[in-house]
Order: C-alpha cells, then structure tokens, then sequence
C-alpha cells in the first residue's frame, strides 16, 4: 500500500480518511475494522496514561545514564517553547526514561522511540483540549503513516537505523497532529514527508547498546520537530518529493548504512572514548553487585 | 504486520528484543508446563553481553512465572519469583551458529525436565527453535502440542487420529533410540478442546502430553 493510494481513494470518495486507513487494513489483514478502532483506542489510552503518570518524574533507570532529564525539563519555565512544545518534550523524555526503568510502555513504533507520539497526543489533550474520539482519528491516521513506512521500508533501527526508528515516529506525530487541526490529508502527506526528510540519515548509535543515549533526548528533540513540520503543512507548505519517495529513499539510506551505525553500539556517539569509559563503568558495579 | 503492529503493543521496556522477546521465549516455557520449581537460563550472544542494561534476566524470570508483556509486575519479577520459591540461575555461553538474541531455557518441575532454545528476532517477534534437542521453528502466534512418546510404528498415526483442527507444522525426531522415545510437536491452526486432549491421553504410546494454548487477545 502506499500513500498515494490512499490519498487517491480519500479524494474519489471524499470518505472520513481514518475510516479509509481502518479499511485497507481489513484488505490486507481481513481484521474487523471495528475492532481494530477499538484496539488503537485502548493504545492510545495507555499511552495517555503513562504520560499522565509519568510526567515530570525522577527514574531510576537500568543504567543510571537517564532519570532526570524529564523532571529537570518540567520544572524549568521555558525561555522561549510555547505551553504546547513544552508538555510534549516533558512527556517525549519521561516516556523515553519511564521505558529505561521498566515501565510500561506503548512501542509506537518502537520501544526506543516510544516517547514522540505520547508527546504529540498528550499535548493535544491537555494544551488543546481535543476529545478523545478526535483524538482517535488522528491517532488512527498516524498508524497509518506508520504503516506505510512497515509495509515499504522498515522500523527497525538495527536494519535502517535510527531515522527508520525515531523518523517513523515523528513522520506518525507530525501526522496526527496536522489531521487533528486541518482534517487535511494532503496536508498529512507533506507533513510526513517532511518530517521524515529532517530526520533522513540518523543512525542508530547507544551507548553500550542500552536504550538510554542517545535514545531518550532524541525523543524530546524529535517530538518537536514532529510539531514545526506540522506548523509548516498546516500553513500550506508542501513536500516537493511525495512522502511514498520518502520513506524509499529513507530505506534506501538505512540499507547504505554501515552496521556500525546499526544499532551495534560499535559507531556513532557509541564509538567515542568517553561512551566506552562509561559502558566499562557500569560493567564493573554490575559485576561487584553479582 | 498491520495497524496494530505497527502502533503497539503495550509492553515493559526498554527493548522489544530484549525485554518484550525473552519474556515471550519464556513464558513458552510457562505455557508448557506451568511455573518450574528451579530453572536455568543459557544466555548467548547479545543477550549475554547486554542483558543487564536491558532487564533481560527479570523479563526471564517474569516470562518463566507467566506474567503478561505488559505486566507491571515484570520489573519486580525477582520478588514474585521469592514468593513462588523459584530457583533461577544465569550463566553465559556459546549455543553455536545461532540469532544473536537467543536463550536456552532448562525447567525442572516435580519428575518433569524440558529445555526450550528460542530466539528474539526483532520488534518482539520470536522463534522457539528447539524443544528437547528437537529442531523445531515455532513463532507463538498459532497453539502447539508437544507429545513424548514411544517410538514404535503407528504411533504418530494414532496421534494425528485425535486431532479435529487443522495442522500448520509437525516436527518428529527420535531422542532416545535405546528406550525407543520420540518427541512429537504439532503446531496447530487454533486450539483444541478437552475432548482432544483425553484422546491423547488415552494413547498407551504417549507417555508425556503438554499443550501450548493460544490465549485470548493474543491475535485479534
């Protein structure tokens, strides 16, 4: 499926997109439409809870490398962020450290990206007020975005690196927050496409393999460029190459990425002297605890 | 993969490879024959190198104990397992030319022993690659019976007999030629009812019957 498709069907049938996307997953997967409106609803509970739950906490993460990025951000009063910003980057970075603690968590699309579509949805509750049933077209929509990126490419940071990963995410968060405002899906296309082009080429490098850095701030810098990629749609900016390139080049790059970059924990941030003086680190008090 | 896929699940992090999947080779285990009185965990590869920053071994511990992907309870799966009086142990080691993310699970449980090899391919998705030295490749997603029996002409027709639902896969090996024993996994299209079961049980060639039900909700 690609979106183009989508957005051809939206346009002969002028049908509610979300009810389109719900639709071409009954083709492929002969799931009841129904019930997979339901399924996403509850997601998109948990994941409002969690954020909820954990906003603006103190973890103690596996590592100890994260825990308290999303406290200190959400007890600074912003310079220069909007309330909107704000929220979602103190949710983004408490799902990010919640996961490293072994909370429980919503992998949308993945556990190290968890962070991103929680701060998109949850700034939309609190800071905008959006019902839950708006809330879950936009959210269905997303999953749609996502879903293309699956079927063409890939969301797996150790096959495409991290902007298969944090890039879908964000691709998803700027979607659903464009539908929200515009209902728009032409708009939702040049969100995604240029969400996903801002973050072409990330690699996918933890320190020690954990996800906790770079993973954890990624999501509260991503979540906002989830946001300025949605402001730039939604004021009728478009994406010069359409989103289905996008996401072709973007699988295109994650297969010309070194493995190094591949989630081995051997490139990138990774790879540098003080990554490995800390990995040491934590070997050693793992070993003198056992 | 689908909407679903893609925008879940619900699971305790950090690493759906190394959280989500070795809690899912183990709850196999739990599935098979309930919670072991004591049990070993073989880790390989990456598992062995990076188990400890990702919660592999209480999403072990959990998995063994059958707590659910999304349990709160996993984080604490040392304490629930205290109160179960499980014996667990770690060791790492070389399990040959296997998925870097694999596991090899020893259960003792009364007179009963079993020893699961599974894998954690990625996204959460797992492969159960061996039961008892048996090579199978059992993804979790479809129900599975796994019968020893005695190694003697017919009786694996007799066993197919009991079944009524579809077979997706069988695998058969001889594990001990001297007592005659085989091992049998069927894996199945859906899940079979008592009547099936007693039908097995009822077989004199089969001495141990497990059945691996798929639960609800587990596909939609």
């Amino acid at each position: 499926m690609t979106f183009s498709e989508l957005l051809e069907i939206s346009i002969s049938t002028n049908l509610e997109f979300s009810e389109i996307i719900l639709a071409q997953e009954m083709m492929e997967t002969g799931r009841d439409p129904q019930k997979v409106k339901e399924a996403l609803r509850k997601l998109m509970y948990v994941m409002l809870e969690e954020a909820e739950k954990n906003y603006g906490k103190e973890f103690n993460t596996l590592t100890n490398l994260t825990g308290n990025n999303g406290a200190k951000l959400s007890n600074a009063v912003p310079y220069m962020m909007s309330e909107f910003n704000h929220v979602a980057t103190v949710v983004a970075i408490s799902m990010g450290e919640s996961n490293a603690s072994m909370g429980r968590i919503v992998a949308c699309p993945t556990a190290g990206s968890c962070g991103v579509m929680p701060g998109a949805l949850y700034a939309l509750k609190y800071v905008k007020k959006a019902s839950d049933d708006e809330l879950l077209k936009s959210f269905i929509v997303a999953s749609g975005i996502g879903n293309v990126v699956a079927k063409r490419a890939t969301l797996s940071g150790a096959a495409g690196g991290c902007q298969a990963e944090i890039g879908t995410a964000t691709a998803m968060a700027s979607s659903m927050i464009t539908y929200y405002f515009s209902r728009d899906p032409v708009k939702v296309g040049n969100a995604a496409a240029i969400s996903l082009k801002s973050l072409m080429g990330l690699v996918c490098d933890p320190v020690g393999g954990f996800v906790e850095v770079p993973c954890v701030k990624r999501n509260g810098s991503a979540v906002n460029v989830a946001i300025a990629c949605a402001e730039m749609a939604l004021a009728g900016i478009e994406s010069v190459i359409p989103f289905d390139d996008v996401v072709n080049a973007m699988y295109n790059v994650g297969k010309s990425l070194p493995e190094s970059l591949r989630e081995t924990a051997i490139g990138g941030i990774a790879g540098t002297k003080s990554a490995q003086e800390i990995v040491e680190k934590i070997r050693e008090k793992w070993d003198s605890k056992n | 993969m689908g909407l679903l896929e893609v925008s879940g699940p619900v699971m305790i992090g950090p690493s759906s490879s190394h959280t989500l999947g070795a809690l899912k080779i183990a709850r196999f285990v739990y599935k098979l024959m309930g919670i072991p009185q004591r049990v070993n965990f073989v880790l390989h590869g990456s598992f062995s190198m990076t188990y400890y920053g990702h919660g592999t071994d209480r999403a072990l511990i959990a998995g063994v104990l059958g707590l659910k992907p999304d349990s709160f309870d996993v984080k604490d799966s040392y304490e629930i397992a205290k109160m179960y009086g499980l014996m667990y142990s770690f060791e790492s080691d070389d399990l040959g030319d296997v998925h870097p993310n694999t596991v090899l699970i020893k259960a003792w449980k009364d007179d009963l022993y079993n020893e699961i090899e599974g894998s954690s391919i990625g996204g959460g998705a797992i492969k159960i690659t061996k039961i008892n030295g048996v090579e199978c490749s059992l993804t979790g997603d479809f129900p599975a019976i796994v019968i020893v029996n005695k190694d003697r002409p017919g009786a694996l027709k007799e066993i197919l007999d009991c079944l009524s639902v579809n077979i997706a896969n069988v695998y058969l090996r001889r594990i001990n030629a001297l007592e005659g024993i085989a091992l049998t996994i069927i894996e199945l299209d859906e899940n079979v009812d008592d009547e099936v079961l007693r039908c097995l049980k009822r077989l004199d060639n089969v001495t141990e019957l497990y059945f691996v039900k798929l639960e609800e909700g587990e596909l939609l």
